[in-house]
C-alpha cells in the first residue's frame, strides 16, 4: 500500500500546486469585489484551448504560448468586468453578480462547443508524455513544470499584492473599500485590475489542467468550477493562504482516496467541505467577517 | 411590509377591493386558458411544451417560497428534483408496480426529497450568502455523482419507467393536468406563505437576519420550515416528470441548467412575488423549448440563452412585476394629480420617474 500512497501524495501535491494557481484568481476576485466569479471554471477551459489552438495550429511550445495567452485573458477578464460586473448596482448585487458569472460562462461554454465542438482534446508536447524516476516510481516532467510556473506565479501575485503600490491599493480596497477610496485609491480601476488579474491567471492555469488532466471538454468547466468553489470556501473566502493550503490538501486528498475507488474520490472532495463548514463556518483561514455579512 | 404602510392602504378600501376582483378575474381567465388549453391545442408537441411550462411554473415557485422570500440563493434544487425522481424511478422499478399504479409513488417523491432537505439545511443554513450558494452547489455535484456511482440508481445508463399503455392521442393531457393542479396548489401555498406571519419571518431574514433574530424570529426554524416545502414541492414535480419522460439519467435528473433557469425564471418574473417566478417561467420556458427548435444548432440557442440572462439582469434588475408595478402606480399617482380639483397653483409635478432599483444605502462603493 505504501508504494501506492507516496505517489499519489507527491501526485496530490504537484496537483495542488496548479489548483492553487486557479483558486488564488477566484479568492483574489472575491476578496476584491465580494463576487463568486463561478465564470472561472469555464474560463480554465478557454485558456486551454487557447494554448490548444497556438499549439496545435501555430506551433508555438505551451511555456512560450503564455506570453499570448496571459495578456489576451486579461484584456478577456477587464471586458467581462467592464460590461457585465461593473454596471451591477443595489441591494441584490451579491446574487446578480453571481448570475451574471453564470451567464457569462453558459454563453462561452456555448461559444466553445460551437468553435472546437463536444469533443475531448488534450495539450501535447514532448515532455507531456514522458517522466523520470525518482526513489522507484515515476513523476511526470509536465506535473514537475506545472508545478513549478504555478510556485512562480503564486510568488509573482504574492509579490504584486505585498511589495506594490498596487498591491497596497488592493489589500485596502479588500479590507474597506470606503476607506479605501477616502484615501484616494480609485477602486473602480483596482477593482478591474483585479478581476483582470485573476482571469489571467487561468490562462496558465488553463495550460497546466490541460495539459495534466488527460484531456478536457467545454463540459470541464462545471467539474473544475465545483471543486475550486469547494477550494476557496474550505480554505476560507478572500484568503490567500488559505486557498494555497486546501488546494494542495484537497487534490492529495482526492488523489489518495482514488487509490481505493477513483469513483468515491471525488465525492469525498465534497463531503470533506461539508464536514469542514458544519464544524467551522466561516472555513479553516476564513475571516469571521464572511460569515456575518 | 410594516403597519404603518398597510393602514392607509386599507382606509381606501373601495379602490382596493377594485383592484382585487380585478386581479382575481384575471387569474381566472388564466386558470380558465390553462384548463382549455390541451381541448384548443390537441397537438402532442403543443401539450408537451404546456407540461414543461407548468413543471417549471411549480419549481420556480417553489424555489421562490425559499429563496425569493428568504433571500437565500439556493442553486442546488436539482437536488430535491433529482432525488423525487430517483424516488419514483427505484421504487417503481424495486416494487414492480405497472400501469397507473406507479402513480401511488407520487406523495414519496415529495416526502423523500423534504427528508432529504432536514440534513441538508441544517448544514448549509448555519451558513449565508456566497458560502451558502457555494454549499448548495456542492450538494447538487454530490447528489449528482452519486446517481452516477451507486448501484441502485442504474448508474450511468440510469432507469427506464414502466410502460404506460394509454392511447397516444391523449397521452399527454393526463400529465398536463396533473403539473396544472401541482403549478396552481403550488403557488396558492406560495401566497398563502406570503400573507401569513411565516411569510413575514422570511422575508424579515431576508431583509436583516440579525436583527429578526433580536426582535425574536426563530431563524434557523424558519429557514428550514421553507426550505423543506421548497423541497417537498419541487420533488413532486420531479416524481411528475419521471413518468413523462419515462426515463432518468444522472444527467438528466441532476442538470445544472435546472438550478440556473430556477434563478432566471424568478429573477425575471420578480423576485420574492407571489406570480413573478411563475410569469417568469411561462415566459422563459416556452422561449427556450422554441430557441431550441429555431436553431437546430444547441449550441447557438445556448448561447441565445445566456445574452438573455445576461440582458435581463443588467436591464431588469428587480424582474417584470415589480418595475411594472412600479410604473403603474407612479402612473396612477399622475393620473390622480392632474384629474384632481387643483388649487390655481401649478400643477403639481409629476412624481419622479420610479428608480430601476431601490438604491441601498451602501451604494457608495460600487465596484
Amino acid at each position: 500500500m505504501a508504494n501506492q500512497i507516496y505517489p499519489a501524495i507527491v501526485d496530490g501535491i504537484l496537483g495542488g500546486g496548479v489548483y492553487a494557481l486557479m483558486a488564488v484568481g477566484l479568492t483574489l476576485i472575491f476578496g476584491v469585489l465580494d463576487i463568486i466569479n463561478v465564470a472561472q471554471g469555464i474560463l480554465v477551459v478557454v485558456g486551454a484551448y487557447l494554448s490548444y489552438v497556438l499549439s496545435v495550429h501555430l506551433h508555438i511550445d505551451l511555456f512560450a504560448g503564455l506570453l499570448i495567452t496571459v495578456p489576451a485573458m486579461f484584456v478577456l477578464g477587464v471586458v467581462i468586468h467592464t460590461t457585465v460586473i461593473r454596471p451591477l448596482r443595489g441591494s441584490e448585487r451579491t446574487a446578480m453578480s453571481l448570475l451574471a458569472c453564470f451567464a457569462v460562462a453558459i454563453i462561452l461554454e456555448g461559444a466553445l462547443y460551437w468553435i472546437f465542438g463536444p469533443d475531448v482534446v488534450s495539450l501535447s508536447a514532448s515532455y507531456v508524455q514522458s517522466s523520470f524516476k525518482v526513489a522507484g516510481f515515476y513523476i511526470s516532467y509536465i506535473y514537475v513544470y506545472c508545478f513549478v510556473l504555478a510556485v512562480i506565479l503564486v510568488a509573482a501575485i504574492y509579490l504584486l499584492l505585498y511589495r506594490s503600490r498596487f498591491g497596497r491599493a488592493v489589500r485596502a480596497t479588500m479590507q474597506d473599500p470606503v476607506a479605501a477610496r477616502l484615501v484616494g485609491i480609485n477602486i473602480n480601476r483596482v477593482a478591474a485590475l483585479t478581476f483582470g488579474i485573476g482571469v489571467a491567471v487561468t490562462a496558465a492555469g488553463g495550460m497546466a489542467f490541460g495539459a495534466t488532466s488527460g484531456g478536457f471538454s467545454p463540459n470541464s468547466g462545471y467539474d473544475l468550477i465545483s471543486r475550486l468553489l469547494a477550494i476557496v470556501i474550505l480554505g476560507g473566502l478572500g484568503s490567500i493562504g488559505g486557498a494555497l493550503a486546501a488546494s494542495v490538501f484537497m487534490i492529495t486528498l482526492e488523489s489518495v482516496v482514488g487509490i481505493w475507488s477513483p469513483n468515491w474520490a471525488i465525492v469525498v472532495f465534497y463531503a470533506a467541505l461539508v464536514l469542514v463548514l458544519t464544524i467551522h463556518p466561516s472555513g479553516l483561514f476564513g475571516r469571521a467577517a464572511v460569515r456575518a455579512q | 411590509m410594516t403597519p404603518s404602510a398597510v393602514r392607509p392602504a386599507a382606509r381606501r378600501q373601495p379602490r382596493l377591493s377594485g383592484r382585487t376582483a380585478l386581479a382575481v378575474s384575471g387569474l381566472l381567465a388564466v386558470a380558465a386558458a390553462a384548463v382549455v388549453f390541451p381541448l384548443a391545442f390537441p397537438n402532442p408537441l403543443a401539450t408537451t411544451y404546456g407540461f414543461d411550462t407548468l413543471i417549471f411554473i411549480a419549481a420556480a415557485s417553489a424555489w421562490n417560497i425559499f429563496s425569493g422570500y428568504s433571500g437565500y440563493l439556493c442553486l442546488g434544487q436539482a437536488v430535491f428534483f433529482g432525488t423525487g425522481i430517483y424516488t419514483v424511478a427505484i421504487g417503481a422499478r424495486d416494487w414492480q408496480l405497472t400501469g397507473d399504479a406507479v402513480f401511488g409513488l407520487l406523495p414519496l417523491a415529495g416526502v423523500v426529497a423534504a427528508a432529504i432537505a432536514v440534513p441538508l439545511g441544517l448544514v448549509a443554513l448555519r451558513v449565508r450568502r456566497h458560502t451558502f450558494v457555494v454549499i448548495t452547489i456542492a450538494f447538487f455535484f454530490i447528489f449528482q455523482l452519486m446517481a452516477f456511482n451507486f448501484a441502485f440508481t442504474g448508474g450511468t445508463s440510469g432507469i427506464v419507467a414502466p410502460i404506460l399503455n394509454w392511447a397516444g392521442a391523449t397521452y399527454n393531457n393526463p400529465f398536463y393536468y396533473g403539473a396544472l393542479l401541482l403549478a396552481a396548489a403550488t403557488i396558492a401555498v406560495s401566497w398563502l406563505i406570503r400573507r401569513s406571519r411565516f411569510g413575514l419571518h422570511l422575508r424579515a431574514i431576508r431583509d436583516d437576519e440579525d436583527r429578526a433574530r433580536g426582535l425574536g424570529v426563530r431563524a434557523m426554524r424558519v429557514k428550514m420550515a421553507a426550505f423543506v416545502v421548497s423541497a417537498f414541492i419541487t420533488g413532486l414535480a420531479g416524481g411528475l416528470w419521471y413518468y413523462f419522460i419515462a426515463a432518468v439519467q444522472p444527467r438528466s435528473a441532476f442538470d445544472p441548467l435546472f438550478d440556473l433557469s430556477l434563478a432566471l425564471m424568478g429573477f425575471f418574473g420578480g423576485l420574492g412575488t407571489v406570480l413573478g417566478p411563475a410569469l417568469g417561467a411561462l415566459i422563459l420556458e416556452p422561449a427556450q423549448l422554441w430557441l431550441t427548435v429555431q436553431f437546430t444548432n444547441d449550441y447557438l440557442s445556448q448561447i441565445l440563452f445566456g445574452a438573455l440572462f445576461l440582458v435581463v439582469i443588467l436591464f431588469l434588475p428587480r424582474g417584470v412585476l415589480p418595475t411594472a408595478s412600479e410604473r403603474i402606480t407612479a402612473w396612477r399617482a399622475a393620473h390622480r394629480d392632474r384629474r384632481a380639483p387643483v388649487s390655481p397653483a401649478p400643477p403639481a409635478p409629476a412624481p419622479p420617474p420610479p428608480a430601476p432599483h431601490a438604491p441601498a444605502p451602501d451604494e457608495g462603493f460600487v465596484p
